[in-house]
């Protein structure tokens, strides 16, 4: 059968046969260890600089950011995105504790289901994971708190972040993950489907000139939520563009 | 997909006198160049993630049969299947299984070299399936019935006017006389029609730009979203990839993620980067019901251990076709096959034979420019090298090249007869005037000056004359 076939091909090609014991034994441990690789320097900032920065590298990428004190200032601050571009008060909300928590009528003009997004949604309310400030990334894993289609169907997504949540570098977001999450099925961590979302849905297919809103949301708005006291901005700190030196101070998680 | 690179020659040809295609090149050479520049520059670090990235290829590449029976077990334990396909005939067979198992009538696709590889979508076609191509350049060629011109942005060739035309031409419903006034209100047009689409397909069919052993996990990544529609609304998800996209861990996948946007587009990330690991688990409120991974070979095996295994490595940036003066001038078509540009003159005669396609690893300047923007080092001007070897060996190279070829190196061994005969051409050539530039044409060298000029000798000898002149005066 095929599989055979390729890989008794492979081994051709490498001149042997099935590893041995030995070195099956020290890639199995290679996977479980699964050992970092060089973290760039840049994200590696103390706190209020490195949740600065991803603030910056949403904006870098054509997303928004405001920042509110806590969960119960996001009705206002969702009524007064959706106004201020035009939108109706309505929106597909994702199942999550945190946003069930919130007291949505403080605002009444504001009307949501709780449920995965249907093709005429406008706008999603979508609940962060983590934030990576290297690259001003979210991370949305699905799971039934999370619908996948609330990232994709709807022309402007908002997404709710809790700043604790705002992590350095990738593998940070993955070490939490691994740490944090259990899959049912397959006994792993992963769960059925991650998305990184960096910024608005684009296309440059038309003589390479960059346009927003391809057939993801045009808009991506992120309200971060100051829940981590560590993490707010210092009232004179300027944030460097990047730190001065490779390998300065390194973030929590490190 | 019909190989025409035994004609690279008319098709380069061609696609010099083609107005159209050479307005298309020239204003979109210089973006991909500066965006990458300006991305590399703002890390400081990438030049070590370059040697980081070959490494953990490399690694891979040393153990696959290991990491592809752990990438499988893995899918397996997340509820996924995977239909490993020697050919691309296995290859079309399985996934036509799939969607006739799925019962299904439209099938969506996100952007996939392989699937241009394998021919997919003709394939579909053929058995009354309708493959609907969702990324925005991909499904102009599509209504075109043209192939990509690039792997990563695959209407590379088109201009604004093209697109235009043919949105009027195929979308027949709308008002042919509205008015497109920015490039976004043919992007809307297109978001329109294709979110029908989305939400009416019965399978998806995506590629994968990496695949992770220790997961089992599937990876995309794009800036559109359609990859991700296609993947997340249907009820049947198939992948499509290449036994060497395999990596080890997420952190090997991170370290290369690091360096394909910004090699690709110049992107410090690209807008979607998305993990897939099975199918929708208990309580998910979306997401496909059945994950298949249908893993091709298609003749890669057949290039580890040999020169060509390094090829293995790449990760379809295109950073060495939007560096390529060659590809700048004659564009993706005239390389008559799926791959383009440099690691597309490497790898297509691994994949189809260099008997079809001698002529790619010869289109080269041997500036070295692609190999050393390649994020994981692939030594590609060496490998078109071998490939010349192989030609010269095989006795591909046509009479007339290797006679001169002969000569030359007879006269190489000789260094005496050498500069005597280059002293004697270079002083017939600068009779005709020495310092004054170039020849535009030159007698019994037509077809040679006719695409270049033959530059004319400047004043004051031979480099070996000169060389030995300005010892003289030193020792004097």
């Amino acid at each position: 059968m095929s599989k055979d076939a390729i890989l008794g091909s492979i081994r051709r090609g490498l001149r042997r046969g099935p590893l041995p014991a030995d070195q099956r034994a020290m890639l199995e441990s290679r996977l479980a260890t699964h050992p970092r690789h060089l973290i760039p320097a840049r994200s590696r900032l103390p706190r209020p600089q490195q949740v600065a920065l991803f603030v910056r590298n949403v904006e870098k990428e054509f997303g928004t950011v405001e920042r509110v004190p806590d969960l119960a200032a996001l009705p206002a601050a969702v009524a007064d995105y959706l106004a201020a571009q035009n939108l109706p008060p309505r929106f597909v909300l994702a199942p999550h504790p945190d946003l069930a928590g919130v007291p949505w009528s403080d605002r009444p003009m504001l009307e949501f289901e709780t449920r995965r997004a249907e093709g005429t949604d406008q706008v999603s309310v979508q609940h962060g994971y983590a934030g990576i400030a290297e690259t001003g990334t979210l991370m949305l894993p699905s799971d039934p708190a999370r619908p996948t289609t609330l990232n994709l169907l709807p022309e402007t997504e908002i997404v709710v972040l809790r700043a604790s949540r705002v992590v350095g570098a990738y593998e940070e977001a993955w070490d939490r993950l691994r740490a944090e999450h259990r899959d049912a099925l397959s006994g792993g961590f992963m769960p059925r489907n991650i998305m990184f979302v960096t910024g608005p849905s684009r296309s440059a297919d038309i003589e390479q000139t960059l346009e927003l809103g391809a057939h993801g949301p045009r808009r991506l708005h992120v309200i971060l939520v100051d829940d981590d006291p560590a993490a707010l901005p210092m009232a004179d700190a300027e944030v460097p563009l990047r730190p001065a030196e490779p390998g300065g101070p390194a973030a929590p998680g490190d | 997909m019909h190989v025409t690179s035994p004609a690279f020659k008319a098709n380069a040809s061609r696609a010099m006198r083609d107005a159209g295609l050479q307005k298309a090149l020239g204003k979109a050479k210089g973006a991909f160049l500066e965006r990458r520049a300006a991305a590399v520059a703002a890390l400081p670090e990438f030049e070590r993630l370059r040697d980081i990235g070959r490494d953990i290829k490399n690694h891979t590449l040393a153990h696959l049969d290991f990491y592809l029976e752990t990438y499988a077990a893995n899918v397996e334990r997340a509820g996924g299947k995977v239909h490993w396909c020697s050919t691309a005939e296995d290859a079309r067979a399985a996934v036509l299984e799939i969607c006739r198992k799925a019962g299904a009538r439209t099938v969506t696709k996100g952007k996939s070299m392989i699937s241009e590889e394998l021919g997919i979508n003709e394939h579909l076609e053929a058995n009354g399936i309708q493959p609907i191509e969702t990324d925005l350049g991909e499904y102009i060629l599509q209504l075109r019935k043209e192939a990509p011109s690039h792997i990563i942005a695959p209407a590379f060739h088109l201009n604004r006017e093209d697109w235009e035309a043919d949105f009027r031409r195929m979308h027949t419903e709308l008002p042919a006389d509205r008015v497109f006034h920015e490039r976004r209100d043919i992007l809307a047009e297109a978001r329109t029609r294709l979110r029908e689409r989305f939400l009416a397909a019965d399978v998806g069919i995506t590629g994968a730009n990496f695949l992770i052993a220790e997961t089992g996990s599937s990876v995309i990544v794009t800036n559109e979203g359609n990859g991700d529609l296609t993947q997340t609304l249907p009820r049947v998800h198939i992948v499509l990839a290449s036994i060497e996209k395999v990596v080890p861990t997420l952190e090997d996948c991170t370290s290369l993620l690091r360096l394909l946007a910004r090699s690709a587009t110049g992107q410090d990330f690209s807008v979607y980067t998305t993990f897939s690991t099975g199918a929708r688990r208990a309580g998910d409120l979306d997401g496909p019901e059945e994950y298949h991974v249908v893993l091709v070979d298609n003749g890669r095996s057949n290039m580890i251990g040999t020169e060509f295994q390094e090829m293995l490595r790449c990760i379809r940036c295109a950073a060495c076709m939007n560096h390529c003066p060659v590809y700048g001038v004659v564009g993706g078509h005239a390389y008559g096959w799926v791959y383009p540009g440099p690691m597309g003159s490497v790898l297509t005669p691994s994949l189809v034979g260099i008997d079809k396609t001698a002529l790619l690893p010869n289109a080269s300047t041997f500036c070295g420019k692609c190999e050393s923007v390649c994020p994981v080092k692939i030594p590609l001007p060496g490998m078109m090298r071998h490939w010349r070897e192989r030609e010269f060996e095989r006795h591909l190279t046509p009479s007339a090249q290797r006679r001169n070829l002969g000569l030359w190196a007879f006269m190489a061994r000789r260094p005496g007869l050498y500069r005597m005969v280059t002293r004697a051409a270079i002083g017939a050539l600068g009779l005709i005037g020495r310092g004054k530039g170039a020849l535009r044409s030159l007698p019994l060298a037509g077809g040679w000056t006719e695409g270049r000029d033959l530059p004319l000798p400047e004043p004051g000898g031979t480099f070996m004359a000169q060389y030995a002149k300005a010892r003289r005066e030193k020792r004097a």
